[in-house]
């Protein structure tokens, strides 16, 4: 850019022939002035060299610079930025309440587990307990049945043998009184004299031996 | 008007036309207060940015909208930047930062605009913004520090006797800041405005035309970039800037 000006300020000098030209940017914006004015006045614009280098409209950008930064400073300073700031803090206050709310949550979850896991324990023993508790009372029945079951067979037992016992005397009398009578009948047929009394005594002692 | 053109085998080349001020109505001169294409499109950007950051953001919502996120991010920028470079006692200054941020962004965007003017490619509006960040800066200083604030120039950690000649060399890029800062700014957006011209009266004859619209397209895209990265560079040397006068001394 700086060959550009260069270039046409000499040109411009030329055509103007109101200043000398020098190094310095003073005069390159003079020259660029002159230029403007010459651009004006044949109605038609047209950049000579460096337009920023014209100096009759630095007080005008710096007035309308001055104006907007003062706006937007003070736009920004008092409405943007509180604003912004205020949602951003209010954002972290969400986030960190939100951490604290899932951290209390899940300390909650915990209680309730161990709470479950406590009932568990506690209906698993009160199982148990029940349990045993049946267990030893279906045993105490089971035992007093048995009791009862082994009393009465020793009962019917001592009864059948009572009765055994019974048979077995008569069993015994039965065949004494048979073998007198079947002695008395033979001793008579055989033509002796049949003494009652002899006859008995003579079978038991015979007896004696067989029916013990 | 033969000496403010260049013909060149028949094409004109209007390359700084579009940097020329003019009034809004009629072609008077223009005094300080005269309504001109500079004022309109400086308007407009602070308008634009109003338009970000106040309307973008009336929702206030906790989960934000798209131009509340523009917004968000942009604040989240500039007041990290702030804030890393300047320390906690420099976001008081954020506010201005931001605003010169905002404005430099936005004029320099809708500056690519076709038919648009570019307030910040006016030596005059960047000179203006360069000094009043450094004579803010430099009173700042001051006011902090005290005469402690001249130990910015003298280099402690230097050679004793390297200290006096480090001290006229610190004095001397200290002024020359201000010019650097604004030259900065204003020369870049006028280079890549004044490129796409040059491209674009190329584009009149049919052989170049292809080329020439390639690379508008080309220059315009790394316009784009510029645009953003001169208001990034304006505002981390304000910040830097803003360092010295908080923390003076190396």
């Amino acid at each position: 850019m700086i060959s550009l000006l260069q270039q046409t300020a000499p040109v411009v000098v030329e055509q103007t022939e109101t200043v000398t030209i020098t190094e310095s940017a003073d005069a390159a914006g003079h020259a660029a002035d002159a230029a403007h004015a010459a651009a004006a006045a044949h109605g038609a614009e047209s950049a000579a060299g460096m337009p920023q280098l014209d100096i009759s409209t630095f007080g005008n950008q710096i007035f309308w610079l001055l104006v907007t930064l003062a706006v937007l400073y003070w736009v920004l300073s008092r409405i943007a930025l509180p604003r912004i700031g205020g949602v951003l803090s209010d954002r972290q206050g969400a986030i960190t309440g939100d951490l604290m709310a899932a951290e209390e949550f899940k300390q909650k979850a915990k209680e309730a587990e161990a709470a479950y896991d406590k009932a568990l324990a506690d209906a698993r023993a009160e199982a148990n307990k029940i349990v045993a508790a049946n267990k030893a009372e279906i045993q105490k029945e089971l035992d007093k049945a048995i009791a009862k079951a082994d009393a009465e067979i020793a009962a019917r037992t001592a009864e059948s043998e009572k009765r055994i016992g019974e048979i077995r005397t008569s069993a015994v009398e039965d065949a004494r009184s048979v073998a007198r009578d079947v002695t008395e009948e033979l001793v008579r047929t055989f033509g002796g004299t049949s003494d009652q009394a002899l006859v008995n005594e003579a079978v038991d002692q015979r007896l004696k031996g067989a029916l013990q | 008007m033969a000496a403010a053109e260049e013909e060149v085998g028949g094409l004109v080349f209007h390359p700084m036309d579009q940097f020329i001020v003019k009034p809004l109505f009629g072609d008077g001169p223009i005094s300080w207060y005269t309504p001109t294409n500079a004022m309109l499109w400086m308007a407009l950007s602070a308008l634009a940015v109003i338009a970000l950051l106040v309307f973008g953001t009336r929702g206030r919502a906790i989960v934000p909208s798209r131009s509340q996120s523009i917004a968000e991010l942009t604040y989240g920028m500039v007041r990290k930047m702030v804030e890393d470079i300047t320390g906690k006692e420099g976001l008081k200054y954020f506010p201005y930062v931001m605003t010169l941020f905002c404005f430099i962004l936005f004029a320099n965007a809708l500056a690519l605009l076709p038919m648009s003017f570019s307030p910040t490619s006016q030596i005059a509006v960047t000179a203006v913004l360069a000094f009043m960040v450094f004579f803010f800066v430099t009173i700042l200083g001051f006011v902090k520090n005290g005469s402690h604030f001249l130990g910015l120039f003298w280099v402690s950690s230097a050679p004793a006797a390297m200290r006096p000649v480090l001290a006229i060399i610190e004095l001397i890029s200290y002024f020359v800041r201000p010019v650097s800062h604004s030259i900065r700014l204003a020369g870049n957006i006028m280079a890549g405005h004044a490129v796409m011209k040059v491209f674009a009266a190329f584009a009149a004859v049919v052989a170049l035309a292809p080329v020439s619209i390639l690379a508008i397209v080309g220059v315009y895209a790394l316009e784009v970039l510029v645009v953003t990265i001169q208001a990034y560079v304006f505002t981390i040397l304000t910040c830097v800037y803003l360092k010295d006068a908080l923390h003076p001394g190396h």
